[in-house]
Formats: structure tokens, C-alpha cells, sequence
């Protein structure tokens, strides 16, 4: 793992001397909420429904065990006992108090951690494949370059008043862990047929209201002019961007309305321009940082068999592993999706617990995915019994990775400002509906995710089945969409017809189900299915 | 307005009024210039070397497009003043200050004592900007 040095350290440091002048200036009331506002959203300080929120940002989602059980720690010190991992593979506090705001940017900073840039309209933290150095199928790690971008994306002086929001995601490998062309930039690691490497940039993609699926940009990026290249995309959608419309300020809108092959040529022009002034960090930096992923101290040799004669461990094993790149170890991923439970929380034992169980059993290391679970990236096989009893003691080993149970939703209305609908209480109902684990399995992959409003945080455009939550008269309604994925094979769903009551929707997915169990061929999951039958027999059984 | 100048240069103030970007072009004896947010900075690149001062206008703090209008004229050899001039908050100053701004006329005064204190806030930098400073990266590799 990637660790701060003097430099990286006094930034963070200085960060949060600054924001306890700015919180001590706001409390003295020298200054007002007005004034106050822009600065706290610099340090992810949100105003919500009923405390003020804070986000912390998980650089690529990778966290040490010190780090994941300082968060353990706050959880108690500063909220309720517990923690919400979010779809940007950060984690938020919902119960904040102002005063406290700067002793909890201080704990973090003590762990190499902090809040800079996870709200606003600049470049949030960058997100990256959870299994990344980890998993078989990986072609390049991409966490040096994640480290990369997060150095120069940090405080950017350029691109800190963007039009809008900014988010990054970076992958290394065909399978596409982290919704790569959902973002604004997307960037996959490629190799060439000369056997060199590159960056394959997607720009241009997002959810929100307008969900659109990023096109190619720049085919391949030499690795050494990466930092050039963005800031060429950056500094045409800063300046081009739309600015009259905050719901048309993505990049995404910029690059529909002039057209992929336009943008391109900008950026072209751009980057040819940057290239002469000599931006990118020298080779020497890239490499100083790869040194931190070298790969852990495998141990050589060790067998892949397993001992599964334990049922519900078998049923774990099959769903919540993956393959790993090392012989004899896997990936285990911790589902924080218990039935009824609320989807992405965790207690502060439980992280804890997590920190303790990647210290001993995963190289001291944890991820957070874009799913809301949580990875130990590299366990022995030989020690996945013991780990599974450990989890399971704690509520934590539910086996429902990937399954119609591992939903994906937003806050909501229970907590969020923004929002129109709940979407908690429909995540626990039709976690609650689909209980049983065998039913679960026996509907396969079905990627559930809830959004409860059109800014789409908990990805319902890119679920095999999608819910938004909308405000009809003042009653909240849900609206149903099928077929869409945040793969490799991305796709958009598609809204079935009018929408649902809040117990309504639970059988309106009931019914979809339905159709896939009786229209499925062989080894299709849902999605397929729905691909190839179309709306059709879905709309007939939900409506008719 | 020139009172409230806060000037990082050594050189006399430019007393001309700024023109449009539209009406510079047709003067061929203006010295001085102002952007605004929608304005191609570029249009006055074949024209630097008559430019004393050019005025870029924040009309609001969140409108972002004059830091790339500045750091376009530094990267193209622009050595006149470069002042922002609008919403121009105390917290902005030292990101402007790295876009190449060297001078500021905020709407709202903003005390010398309060801008020096935000210039000195961060002593290092990730990014190589038109300032002059090392990124931290070249530090790293000396």
C-alpha cells in the first residue's frame, strides 16, 4: 500500500489546521453559513435532513487495517456506533457534530486519511478496480496510477470550480469492476499488440438524470503521459462545459452536444499543447510509487483444494471468493448485505473486526467496493474456514455477493437532503422478500440498485433491476427499469410504465423474477434473459 | 478600484481602462484587456506582446473558466499583469496566485495581512502550474 511521505503528510496536516480556523470562524460566527458552506463542502462536510454528514475519502478504495479501524473508531467517538460505505467506495458519518468536525479530520489525518475533495464541483477521489493486484484475470494493477491521480488531482488550482463535479474511475483489467464507462473519465489500462501498455480513456459517461455511457476518447495513452492527457480532457470541459445549467454541467452533456469526434480533437489540440510544457511527474515518480504495490510475501506452493463439507461455508466460498492471481489464495468479499439490514452500514465493531481479520489473515490490507461490500484482497486458502466462522460469529457472512440480496442503495430520503423517496426501507423489504438464500441463488447474478432521487447515487440506470424513488403529489412512487449493467457490457435500463407504492415495487420485482424463472435458457442470468426477450413479457406480467 | 489592487508586481500599474476582447482586436493602441468567463482567452494570443494588463472578471466565485484563461496566457509566454478582478474570495487567492494571477481586485476587500496569510498556507505543491514553484514530485527526484 501506498504510504504518505513527509509531503503528502504535511498537505493533509495543513488541510486540517485550516479547516479548524475555518470551523472556529464559523462558531464565533465571523463568518455565516453562507460564507461558511463552501468551505466545509471542500472538506465533504455536507448539511443533511437531520445532522451534518461527513465523507471520507478512500483513495481507490484501499485501506490498511490501522486505517479501516480508525474508522471503526470514529464511528464510535464521533457518531452512532456505525458507518455507511458508499457507491464512491468512500464511507460517510451521518451524525456529525460541526464543533467535532476538526478533532475527526485530525484523527483521520493521524492514519494518512482525510475528506479533501469529496464534495464540490472539483475532482472527487478517483475509485479503481476492488480486486486490483489481486485478481487473475488483471493485466496491470492500477493503483500506481490511482496514487498518481490522486496526488495530482489533489488541489488542483486549475480545476477546482469545474462546472460540475468531477469522477474518475481506473481499471486494469477486461472485467469491469468498478462501472468504468459510468464516469466522467474512465480510464482502462490496455495493452497493445506490441506488448506495450496504455491508457484507454472513456470520457464523457455518467448517471444523474442524463445516463450516458462514455465513448473512446484516446485509444491508447502512453502510461508516462497520462497526467498531460487529462489535464487536456479537464481543460477543454472546464472551459466549454456548460455553466447555465447545473443539470446539464457534466462533461457528459459537453461531449453529446459537440460530439465525441469534436471533443476529441479539442483535447488533441490541447494535449499537444501541454506536452511542450513539461506537466507529467518524470518516470522516476511512477516508479517510487509502484514500489509501494509490490506484491505481499505470497507464500509459494500452497494447494488450492478446500475442505467443503461444511455446507454454508461452501455456499460462502462459492459466492463471496473470486480467483486470485496467486495459487493456493482468494479474494474474499465481506457482503455488508444482511436481510433487512441497511445496505452498505457497518457497526464499529464489525469494522473493527474487519481490520483485525485483514491484519491477520490479508496483508494488512481492505477495499471498499463501489457495491458497498468490503475485500480482503489475498486470504489463504487454508484460512478461509476460520475466517468464514469469524465473519459469521459477527453477522458478516452472509453468501449473497452478486445475488438479488446484495443491493446497492443510496441514503435517501431517511438521511439525505436531496432526496425524494426512501430507499432503505425498500432495500430491507425486498432483502426481506428475497430472504431465503436458495431462492437467491436460484435467480443467479441480478444486480438490484436503488436510487431514491434522479441523481442516481445508488446506480439505478446500471442495475440489472433499477428502482428510483420520485416524489408524485407528495407521496413517494417508485419507478422500475430493467436491463442495464455496470459491467464490461454496460448498459442503460429501460423504465417498465407507471410506477409503484412502496410495497407495490417489492411485487413488481417478485413479478420480473417470475418471468426470468419461466422464460430463462440454459446458464442465462436475468439480464440475458431480459436481453434477449425484451420488455415485453416483463411489462405483461408486472401490469397485466 | 486601483486602491484596492492587491499587486504582486514590481512594475508601474497600467492606467488604460480594459476593453473587450472584441474591441482589443480593433485597437491597435490598447494596452489593456478584459476577459470574460466566455471569452477565448486564445484570441489574444497573437497580440501579447502589446498587452500590459489584462483584467479576467469572476463574476461569481464558482465560475471557473479564468483559471484556465490565465494559465493559457502564462503558458504562452503572456509576462504582463494578469489580474482577477470580481468575486474574488481570500480562499481563492492562492490557487489564482498558481494559474498566474498577479494581481486581484476583489469585490469584497480583502486585507494584504489576509492574502499573505493564504499565499503562505501551503508551502508545497502536487501539481507543476505557470508559477514557477516545483511540484512536489520534482522535489522527490531532485
Amino acid at each position: 500500500m501506498y504510504q504518505y511521505d513527509s509531503y503528502d503528510q504535511q498537505m493533509v496536516d495543513t488541510r486540517v489546521a485550516e479547516f479548524r480556523d475555518q470551523v472556529s470562524r464559523r462558531l464565533a460566527g465571523e463568518i455565516t453559513e453562507d460564507q461558511f458552506k463552501p468551505l466545509r463542502l471542500k472538506n465533504g462536510l455536507y448539511l443533511q435532513l437531520h445532522a451534518y454528514m461527513l465523507r471520507v475519502a478512500i483513495p481507490y478504495g484501499t485501506l490498511s487495517s490501522a486505517q479501516m479501524r480508525m474508522l471503526g473508531d470514529i464511528a464510535d467517538k464521533y457518531d452512532r456506533g456505525y458507518g455507511h460505505f458508499t457507491t464512491r467506495q468512500n464511507i460517510q458519518y451521518n451524525w456529525i457534530k460541526l464543533e467535532q468536525a476538526p478533532d475527526l479530520l485530525a484523527d483521520l489525518a493521524s492514519v494518512e486519511m482525510h475528506a479533501i475533495q469529496t464534495s464540490g464541483n472539483c475532482i472527487r477521489n478517483t475509485t479503481a478496480d476492488q480486486f486490483a493486484g489481486a485478481a487473475a484475470d488483471e493485466l496491470v494493477d492500477p493503483r500506481p496510477y490511482a496514487e498518481l491521480l490522486r496526488q495530482w488531482s489533489t488541489f488542483h488550482p486549475e480545476f477546482d470550480y469545474l462546472p460540475r463535479k468531477f469522477k474518475i474511475a481506473i481499471i486494469g483489467s477486461d472485467t469491469d469492476r468498478a462501472a468504468m464507462k459510468l464516469h466522467d473519465i474512465g480510464i482502462q489500462l490496455v495493452q497493445n499488440d506490441a506488448g506495450e501498455i496504455g491508457c484507454r480513456f472513456y470520457v464523457g459517461g455518467g448517471m444523474g438524470r442524463t445516463p450516458m455511457i462514455a465513448p473512446v476518447i484516446g485509444d491508447f495513452v502512453p502510461p508516462l503521459q497520462m497526467i498531460s492527457y487529462l489535464e487536456a480532457c479537464l481543460r477543454v470541459y472546464n472551459r466549454y462545459g456548460r455553466r447555465d445549467n447545473k443539470y446539464k454541467a457534466r462533461i457528459k452533456i459537453l461531449v453529446h452536444e459537440i460530439g465525441a469526434d469534436e471533443y476529441r480533437r479539442q483535447v488533441e489540440e490541447e494535449f499537444a499543447h501541454i506536452l511542450t510544457l513539461g506537466l507529467e511527474p518524470p518516470p522516476a515518480e511512477l516508479e517510487r510509487i509502484k514500489g509501494f504495490f509490490e506484491q505481499p510475501g505470497f507464500e509459494a506452493g500452497l494447494s488450492d483444494d478446500l475442505d467443503l463439507s461444511d455446507p454454508d461455508f461452501a455456499l460462502w466460498v462459492d459466492q463471496n471468493t473470486h480467483a486470485h492471481k496467486q495459487p493456493g489464495y482468494a479474494i474474499v468479499t465481506i457482503s455488508l448485505k444482511p436481510v433487512g439490514g441497511i445496505p452498505g452500514d457497518a457497526t464499529a465493531d464489525q469494522i473493527r473486526l474487519m481490520a483485525d481479520l485483514a491484519k491477520e489473515l490479508s496483508f494488512d490490507e481492505l477495499r471498499v467496493t463501489h457495491a458497498q461490500n468490503i475485500v480482503l484482497p489475498h486470504v489463504r486458502k487454508a484460512d478461509l474456514y476460520a475466517l468464514w466462522q469469524k465473519l459469521d460469529a459477527a453477522g458478516l457472512a452472509d453468501a449473497n455477493l452478486d445475488l438479488i440480496g446484495d443491493i446497492i442503495a443510496c441514503p435517501g430520503l431517511d438521511y439525505c437532503s436531496l432526496a425524494n423517496a426512501r430507499s432503505i426501507p425498500v432495500a430491507q423489504k425486498i432483502s426481506e422478500r428475497f430472504a431465503d438464500l436458495g431462492r437467491q441463488r436460484e435467480l443467479g447474478e441480478l444486480k438490484l440498485k436503488i436510487s431514491g432521487c434522479i441523481n442516481a447515487c445508488g446506480h439505478h440506470h446500471a442495475g440489472h433491476i433499477g428502482i428510483l424513488g420520485v416524489d408524485r403529489k407528495g407521496t413517494e412512487n417508485y419507478q422500475l427499469l430493467l436491463g442495464g449493467s455496470e459491467a464490461a457490457d454496460t448498459s442503460l435500463g429501460t423504465i417498465t410504465g407507471p410506477g409503484f407504492s412502496e410495497d407495490g415495487i417489492v411485487d413488481a420485482v417478485e413479478k420480473a423474477t417470475n418471468v426470468y424463472l419461466a422464460q430463462r435458457s440454459d446458464g442465462e442470468r436475468f439480464l440475458d434473459t431480459y436481453r434477449r426477450i425484451g420488455m415485453a413479457p416483463f411489462k405483461e406480467a408486472i401490469y397485466g | 478600484m486601483v486602491e484596492q489592487t492587491l499587486r504582486y508586481r514590481d512594475d508601474e500599474p497600467v492606467g488604460d481602462p480594459a476593453v473587450t476582447v472584441d474591441a482589443f482586436a480593433e485597437q491597435s493602441n490598447a494596452t489593456a484587456v478584459r476577459i470574460e468567463p466566455g471569452d477565448d482567452a486564445r484570441a489574444l494570443l497573437p497580440h501579447l506582446d502589446r498587452i500590459a494588463l489584462v483584467e479576467v472578471n469572476f463574476p461569481a466565485y464558482t465560475e471557473g473558466r479564468g483559471y484556465s484563461a490565465a494559465r493559457i496566457l502564462r503558458e504562452h509566454g503572456y509576462a504582463g499583469e494578469l489580474r482577477a478582478v470580481g468575486d474574488v474570495l481570500v480562499d481563492q487567492l492562492s490557487h489564482m496566485r498558481r494559474c498566474g494571477f498577479d494581481s486581484f481586485a476583489p469585490e469584497q476587500d480583502i486585507s494584504r495581512e489576509a492574502a499573505d496569510k493564504a499565499f503562505a498556507t501551503w508551502p508545497e505543491v502536487y501539481q507543476k502550474t505557470v508559477d514557477g514553484r516545483p511540484a512536489i514530485w520534482a522535489k522527490r527526484h531532485g
